[in-house]
């Protein structure tokens, strides 16, 4: 037997040090881990700062015994080459694990064991833990904002029909593949602008935006039959000249009055609120600031002087400021700068405003996209004889939003995250329901349970989000 | 020039000066129509409101201008805590996301994922009213060290007292521009001989001997004052002297840094990875060592994928500074485009003032970054 040299392990005496120093390590785990869960001390006869110390110190030396290269054994080596490969490693290492054991049992008592479930009133509250009553009373205010709670089915009838048309795009036969971009782009919005105006707002049935669809409608059916030379002085023309003879000549008198019908009871957006909000306002921003982000980052790389510096002036001046002042401009400056006899809805004014502000995000992604491709590809386009919008619509941006999927997606999470703020002028998603359900008489004192709820929540919801654009992005990746 | 491209701008410009005649229009006639007047006269008039934290003179009997400098000032005060805090953080996280141990890797990809996922007003409102309101009371709390005293009123720190400040401040230029001069002259000798000198130390020592000598020499009288619980009512108590950190500045620090330093991680890590593996082995293969290989080859290049994102970040959490409003903490937002423009009215004026000064400080930390940026880009012949 060969003699033992504790200072440099070797592979000679392989077992006595990994017997020495596996209980050692595991020695060192057993004191951190009774002292978590059971408060048992059990180097308490040592004097204070060595018992402190002592799992660090023997846990160190237990694991550089166990630090013996190409030891054969499979289990060791996958410890050692993960986390021992050096002491300073080690030593992180151990930290690591005796935090988690440390933190694990104050965590579980206050989310699980000591919580309580059951009530509906402070009083059920007596456990040290959290108070998880406080969430489950204001469950609906957290989700529906100030909304009836008797006409909450409309949210949720909504909602579920919108995830349902979202989901379409999935099980689309191959055959109507072609036509999704169009659906996503054009037809679902609308439909889900309608939904929300009908159901959830409860809005007249007749109004200035419902001629319009009926005139797109008959426009687009008629389009199929016009040749495709004046297609697009067709488009150009007639849907307009449709909307103004449907409102003004046709339905004029008699519609008047079936518009003031109302299936449903008005809710105004001042009562809207909590995480359905969130939900509202992040899809109709994520839908207009994509097409103004990709209009303006064209249009910060055209040729055209003019445009291409109202762009760059655009895009700086709303990436220079927070979001904060531009929702005050939008509800203190904004007013003032229409006519007095105009008002525009604080939601709407909110989502244009959002919408602006991100765009511009949009807009400088897109452009490292667009910058990213080589020339030949514009050159190539161009020699096929193809203008500026062919060029654009059929080889250079395919191409170009493959390339800025992440990017676009960061922008998009940030949107999503940024909802929060709209509490400055008034409107109240989740974040902003938890402050005022924070500071009701009958529930102080559970600011923690609501934001941790919160959090929670959100962290879904991102997470989901970047795990599915991470997926499209391996999708549509393309060897160059 | 011919037609095709002249049409398009013109129809651009045309949309944008109706739109701007539209809005200006309408603005002139609500403006006549409430009373009020275009100018900027108020920034004079008596602001007359307090200001709960202010690093210049500040109360009721200055002036708007004053009020908006205070709110200014505390908007850079919490913007550079925050990128120093967030710098440290996310550095060595991004580190730790690039370390072989699983473990290490593992924790700083849970903080990544977790911090960065959850929007930052709520992190704010976390650590203001649920985390830091948990802290005792001023005349309960346990000093740390004997001398700190963190409690819900605030954070409470020594400070120091100084008496003939100037030598000591002109001590630090000095060595500053020392500093600089040897980093000149060691640039200088690499190039033409290939002779490294240790500038880090020789910089470090600069740092500390210089202001030393001036503390010895010049009369430099420096006393710490530790603060001391003061009674101010049956129940009430504070901490006199010292230096007092309001809970909201912390709470605004504290989310704001640990939410970016999420982002430069990332940066960090994707700057490291960036380097291309050929580099390290081509360096190690002409004999540098493994510390030369790493501030020679792999740091300079890495440095250039990481700074311009990252400057981003920095810009990010100043904007997102503003978010101070929501709980509180008087920063520019707060102070006038919130207190001050309530009080006078001047819509128009002061949002425009709040956001032509966050539009100038982007704008000249991204002038001053690019310019860094295109000192240090690779120069290719």
């Amino acid at each position: 037997m060969n003699k033992l040299n504790f200072l440099s392990p070797d592979k000679n005496n392989l077992y006595a040090y990994l017997y020495l120093g596996i209980s050692l390590f595991s020695f060192s785990i057993l004191i951190v881990f009774l002292n978590s869960f059971f408060n048992l001390d059990l180097t308490s006869f040592l004097p204070g700062t060595i018992s402190y110390f002592l799992p660090l110190i023997v846990g160190f030396i237990g694991l550089h015994l166990i630090r013996i290269e190409y030891s054969g054994i499979k289990f060791l080596d996958i410890i050692n080459k993960n986390i021992n490969t050096n002491k300073f490693n080690a030593l992180l290492s151990l930290l690591i694990i005796f935090l988690i054991i440390k933190s694990a049992p104050p965590l579980l008592s206050w989310f699980i064991i000591d919580a309580n479930f059951a009530g509906d009133s402070k009083d059920a509250c007596s456990g040290s833990g959290a108070c998880w009553a406080y969430i489950k009373t204001w469950f609906n205010r957290f989700m529906y904002g100030m909304y009836p709670n008797d006409e909450q089915w409309r949210i949720n009838l909504s909602f579920i029909s919108l995830a349902f048309l979202g989901g379409i795009g999935f099980f689309a036969p191959e055959q109507l593949k072609k036509y999704l971009t169009l659906y996503y782009v054009v037809i679902y919005p609308i439909i889900a602008f309608l939904f929300i105006f009908f159901f959830i707002s409860g809005g007249p049935i007749f109004f200035d935006f419902s001629y319009g669809i009926i005139a797109a409608v008959i426009s687009i059916v008629i389009g199929f039959f016009i040749p495709s030379k004046f297609k697009m002085y067709y488009f150009l023309i007639i849907p307009i000249t449709i909307y103004i003879l449907l409102k003004y000549v046709f339905f004029y008198e008699e519609l008047i009055e079936l518009g003031k019908i109302q299936a449903f009871e008005w809710v105004e957006t001042g009562a809207w609120g909590g995480l359905s909000l969130t939900f509202i306002v992040s899809f109709f921003c994520l839908i207009f600031c994509f097409p103004v982000g990709l209009f303006l980052s064209l249009g910060r790389r055209s040729d055209l002087p003019l445009i291409k510096y109202i762009s760059i002036g655009f895009i700086e001046f709303w990436r220079g400021v927070p979001l904060i002042t531009v929702l005050f401009m939008s509800s203190v400056m904004f007013p003032m700068f229409l006519p007095e006899d105009m008002f525009i809805d604080k939601l709407v004014r909110v989502i244009i405003a959002i919408s602006l502000f991100e765009a511009a995000y949009v807009a400088e992604v897109i452009r490292g996209g667009l910058q990213a491709l080589p020339r030949g590809q514009y050159d190539a386009a161009k020699s096929l004889g193809m203008g500026y919008w062919k060029m654009h619509i059929l080889v250079i941006l395919p191409q170009a939003l493959k390339l800025v999927i992440p990017g676009i997606a960061n922008t998009f999470l940030a949107l999503v995250k940024d909802t929060p703020l709209i509490f400055v002028v008034g409107l109240l998603e989740i974040v902003g329901m938890l402050n005022l359900a924070k500071t009701n008489p009958e529930w102080l004192g559970y600011a923690m349970e609501g934001y941790v709820f919160a959090s929670i929540v959100f962290f879904i919801i991102c997470y989901a989000m970047s795990k599915y654009s991470y997926n499209l992005e391996q999708k549509y990746k393309t060897e160059r | 020039m011919n037609f095709k491209k002249i049409l398009p701008q013109l129809l651009t410009l045309a949309v944008v000066i109706l739109v701007f005649g539209f809005f200006s229009y309408n603005a002139q006639v609500n403006m006549e129509n409430r009373g009020l007047e275009f100018g900027f006269g108020f920034l004079t008039y008596e602001a007359s409101f307090d200001i709960q934290f202010s690093l210049i003179e500040y109360d009721g009997s200055h002036s708007y201008f004053r009020a908006y400098l205070v709110g200014l000032l505390n908007t850079i005060l919490v913007s550079v805590i925050g990128i120093i805090f967030a710098t440290i953080l996310g550095v060595t996280v991004g580190i730790a996301r690039l370390s072989r141990n699983y473990l290490i890797e593992r924790t700083a990809a849970v903080y990544v994922e977790f911090f960065r996922n959850i929007p930052l007003l709520l992190q704010i409102f976390f650590w203001y009213f649920a985390a830091l309101r948990a802290l005792p009371l001023p005349e309960k709390a346990e000093p740390m060290f004997g001398v700190f005293f963190l409690t819900i009123k605030g954070f409470f720190i020594p400070a120091f007292v100084w008496n003939n400040l100037d030598i000591f401040i002109y001590s630090v230029i000095a060595a500053i521009i020392a500093i600089f001069f040897v980093r000149l002259y060691a640039r200088k000798k690499q190039e033409n001989q290939g002779i490294q000198t240790p500038v880090l130390l020789i910089s470090i020592g600069l740092l500390i001997i210089l202001p030393l000598l001036s503390f010895l020499l010049g009369g430099v009288d420096a006393s710490i004052e530790i603060p001391v619980i003061e009674q101010l009512s049956q129940t009430s108590f504070t901490y006199k002297g010292g230096l007092k950190l309001p809970p909201e500045l912390i709470a605004l620090a504290l989310a704001l840094s640990l939410y970016t330093a999420t982002f430069i991680a990332e940066n960090v890590r994707a700057g490291v990875q960036g380097v291309s593996k050929g580099q390290k082995e081509a360096a190690a293969s002409i004999g540098l060592t493994p510390n030369q290989v790493l501030k020679l080859v792999v740091m300079p290049q890495a440095l250039r994928i990481i700074i311009p994102p990252t400057t981003n970040q920095y810009l990010n959490l100043t904007k997102n500074s503003s978010l101070a409003a929501a709980i509180a903490y008087p920063d520019l937002v707060l102070v006038f485009a919130g207190t001050a423009l309530m009080q006078t009215g001047s819509a128009i004026e002061i949002v425009s003032i709040t956001m032509l000064t966050y539009l100038t400080l982007s704008i000249t930390i991204s002038i001053f970054m690019n310019w860094y940026n295109k000192k240090i880009a690779i120069k290719e012949k």
